[in-house]
């Protein structure tokens, strides 16, 4: 398949483009930061995206999506990166909605999926338990007790934990902590008694909570799938979040890197505009060709997504375009506030909120270390 | 079906009754679509023959001078089918890489008549005088001297790093004419026959040992004057456009360049244990990060071609390509000869020595050559920077 976008795919991301440049812009996540909102997004902002249907861009039409790919949604969260745009899209939909696609029965499927596509249900996936990313690290417990489930353990890093109306919560029904075997998801109602939530501050005022579970009961209703099966439809899962998550990635390294050029072309010192020395230009250019490779692995990734890939196939491709974006974007924006100089290093000037993103996607879903790791593995070296 | 499918039907069956089975993934047979048809014998004739026939040679060029006419997509389903059955390419050369394209787009009709058909029937083969001893990245510099006698120019001077110069029936060249201006504005693009007494050829030995590389010296060497491409003191223009066409093809696009290994295997042969795991974990690092920066390459190769068959101009990207590619390959030998220690070291000691070892060690040396010909790693930067960064001039 053509590594391109078809027509429909560039209009949605043109349209997309002019959203979040227009309703959504960097100075909307700043006003947030600094008035220690406490959704952490802006639910008018939330409503809007909801009205132009992009929650239910990759859902299928069978559970009342758009049914547009995930190239599609792929488009929305790069442009939605160029903005660094706060909102529930990815924990909501790459995450949640996604882990319900690959591994919900029936009718959790059509209970739930087209409550996400309408935007009346938010998701927050709850998986670490510590700075190691890991599903199979997962002590937490789930012990059975008569027609209900009793959790108990602790999550950490929660993206939009929160916010989000339902919580999935990975736990253990049997084996022990390193195992893939004896892992399940449970959905949880965060008002359910026995769940505490501490939302954190991060630096890059993306929307982070703890969340610690002592005796909460939950209905055997509550089980994602199959008990103690979650290992295969969770790896897809966070191998698809993985790959949209890239793709913001690609969006905030392009406007960062954008930005920088614009700046070095203007910045004047020794009289002349520093971006026409060399000793910048030949590293501007190096971090021009290390994008080029950027793109390439998200649309491959993203089509990959498209044609059904799944397993350890899908695993490989995740693994190869997170490590690479995640490498990007920390040079693209560590070189940015160098450039950038003095100003660069003041909050007022936007390029340091790049920075902070960069290393923050980063360790969300496995960092640079992780991925390069899988990726060998699973080319066998 | 569509017309697509149709045709890629149909290649498969006229591949598949006209490709010699003797030459299908044979890397003899590889090697000779280096050669002209006078270079050649057997089955390797009869493919290059058939090849030219069918217009596939050149598959994209135009009917009317020997090239196939095909599209886009078809070309590309073509070497798909090709790929299939491990078929080597008919020809390969500067006539087809170079050239070719460069006449198709700013030679005259006479030109086009004269020089495209010995290039799409593989008879005719092509060699770049571009490089001099005092011109190389600052190309413009060149010193090679062609006067206007009338109804010819005279060439004199030296041209250095000419590829398959002993091999090769014509050059292109650029030349100088005129050296009271902007150097850029005085150099003209001729066409001359090698045969040329005034012609002598020098081969020269790298630092790898034989290599394909010659200096060439001209003694009042005749180029015809509707040889000349373009217009007098204007063939910076057109040569300028031929290395585009140029730093397509060259780097190696991360690829092996003709070794029968890569780094993963030669990490296994060297550094694994006895299960096949490498025992480093500081070297299975570098080899994961090479094969990730790999793989993010030849995608990226494969997406810009895929954005030029739909209609986007690859342009000065051929740089980035340029740059990259052939940092990575030389990056891919720089860690098999230090993977193989000491045992890569040897100088053609076939006593000593594995043929695999010597061929590797030759091929990092030769490497070094990839970020330093056709546009060094530096004059690539230097493009990317103004050409598609538009930064501003020193």
């Amino acid at each position: 398949m053509p590594l391109v976008l078809n027509e429909e795919q560039v209009l949605l991301k043109d349209s997309a483009r002019d959203f979040f440049a227009n309703k959504m812009p960097v100075k909307q996540l700043r006003t947030l930061r600094d008035n220690n909102d406490a959704t952490g997004y802006s639910t008018e902002s939330w409503q809007e995206i909801v009205a132009l249907g992009w929650p239910g861009v990759a859902i299928p039409e069978a559970f009342g999506g758009l049914e547009f790919g995930y190239t599609g949604l792929g488009v929305v969260m790069e442009e939605s990166g160029r903005t660094l745009a706060a909102s529930p899209l990815f924990a909501t939909c790459a995450l949640g909605a996604n882990l319900i696609l690959f591994g919900g029965s029936e009718d959790q499927k059509s209970d739930l999926l087209p409550r996400v596509a309408q935007g009346e249900l938010t998701l927050a996936l709850a998986i670490e338990e510590s700075s190691t990313h890991g599903p199979e690290r997962t002590r937490a417990q789930a012990t059975e007790d008569g027609d209900s489930f009793v959790l108990d353990g602790s999550k950490k890093y929660v993206l939009d934990g929160h916010s989000a109306d339902q919580i999935l919560v990975l736990a253990r029904t049997s084996g022990s902590a390193g195992r893939s075997d004896g892992l399940t998801l449970f959905l949880v109602d965060p008002a359910a008694s026995g769940v505490q939530i501490g939302r954190l501050q991060t630096m890059d005022a993306r929307n982070w909570a703890n969340i610690d579970l002592s005796g909460v009961r939950v209905p055997k209703s509550a089980v994602l799938g199959t008990v103690g099966q979650a290992a295969a439809p969770l790896q897809d899962a966070l191998s698809a979040a993985q790959i949209l998550l890239s793709a913001e990635m690609l969006g905030s390294t392009l406007e960062c890197f954008e930005r920088t050029i614009e700046y070095i072309k203007t910045r004047v010192q020794f009289d002349r505009a520093i971006g026409s020395l060399q000793a910048i230009q030949h590293r501007a250019a190096h971090m021009y060709s290390e994008i080029e490779l950027a793109k390439s692995v998200v649309i491959n990734a993203l089509q990959a997504l498209d044609q059904d890939t799944r397993g350890d196939e899908l695993a490989k491709i995740a693994s190869l375009t997170k490590a690479k974006l995640a490498e990007v974007f920390n040079l693209v924006s560590s070189e940015g506030v160098q450039m950038h100089g003095g100003i660069g290093m003041t909050d007022e000037e936007e390029i340091g909120f790049f920075l902070k993103r960069a290393r923050a996607t980063e360790h969300t879903l496995g960092d640079v270390r992780y991925h390069q790791n899988r990726y060998g593995a699973l080319i066998g070296v | 079906m569509s017309d697509l499918n149709k045709f890629r039907e149909d290649t498969r069956a006229w591949l598949d009754a006209n490709c010699p089975a003797s030459i299908r993934a044979n890397k003899e047979a590889a090697a000779e679509s280096q050669f002209t048809k006078k270079r050649r014998s057997g089955d390797s004739v009869v493919w290059l023959e058939r090849m030219a026939e069918k217009g596939w040679v050149a598959p994209t060029w135009p009917r009317e001078y020997g090239g196939g006419g095909l599209s886009a997509e078809e070309a590309g389903i073509l070497r798909e089918e090709m790929r299939r059955i491990k078929a080597p390419p008919p020809y390969m050369g500067m006539g087809l890489t170079m050239i070719g394209p460069t006449l198709l787009e700013f030679g005259t009709e006479d030109q086009k008549q004269r020089h495209i058909p010995g290039i799409t029937s593989g008879e005719v083969h092509w060699c770049q005088g571009y490089s001099e001893p005092n011109a190389g990245s600052d190309l413009a510099n060149l010193q090679t001297r062609a006067e206007d006698q009338g109804d010819h120019f005279l060439v004199n001077g030296s041209k250095i790093w000419t590829s398959g110069a002993m091999y090769a029936d014509w050059m292109f060249c650029l030349t100088r004419t005129d050296s009271s201006v902007q150097k850029q504005k005085g150099i003209t693009f001729l066409l001359f026959p090698m045969d040329d007494p005034g012609v002598t050829v020098k081969p020269i030995r790298l630092i790898s040992g034989e290599s394909p590389f010659c200096q060439v010296f001209f003694d009042n060497v005749k180029a015809r004057k509707d040889d000349l491409v373009g217009k007098v003191n204007e063939g910076w223009t057109v040569g300028k456009r031929l290395l585009q066409h140029e730093r397509n093809s060259i780097g190696g696009g991360g690829t092996r360049m003709g070794l029968s290994v890569g780094v993963v295997d030669v990490a296994r042969q060297y550094r694994a244990d006895d299960e096949g795991r490498i025992e480093d974990p500081l070297l299975r690092q570098q080899l994961i990060q090479h094969q990730i920066n790999s793989q993010a390459f030849a995608l990226t190769n494969k997406r810009i071609m895929d954005e030029a068959m739909n209609g986007q101009t690859p342009g000065f990207t051929t740089s980035m390509l340029k740059y990259y590619g052939s940092e990575l390959t030389k990056a891919s030998s720089e860690m098999m000869v230090s993977m193989m220690g000491p045992q890569g070291l040897g100088r053609e000691d076939p006593e000593h020595y594995s043929n695999q070892e010597l061929e590797i060690t030759r091929a990092w040396l030769f490497h070094k050559a990839l970020t330093i010909a056709g546009g060094c790693s530096e004059v690539q930067l230097d493009i990317i920077s103004k050409r598609i960064l538009e930064l501003p001039p020193y």
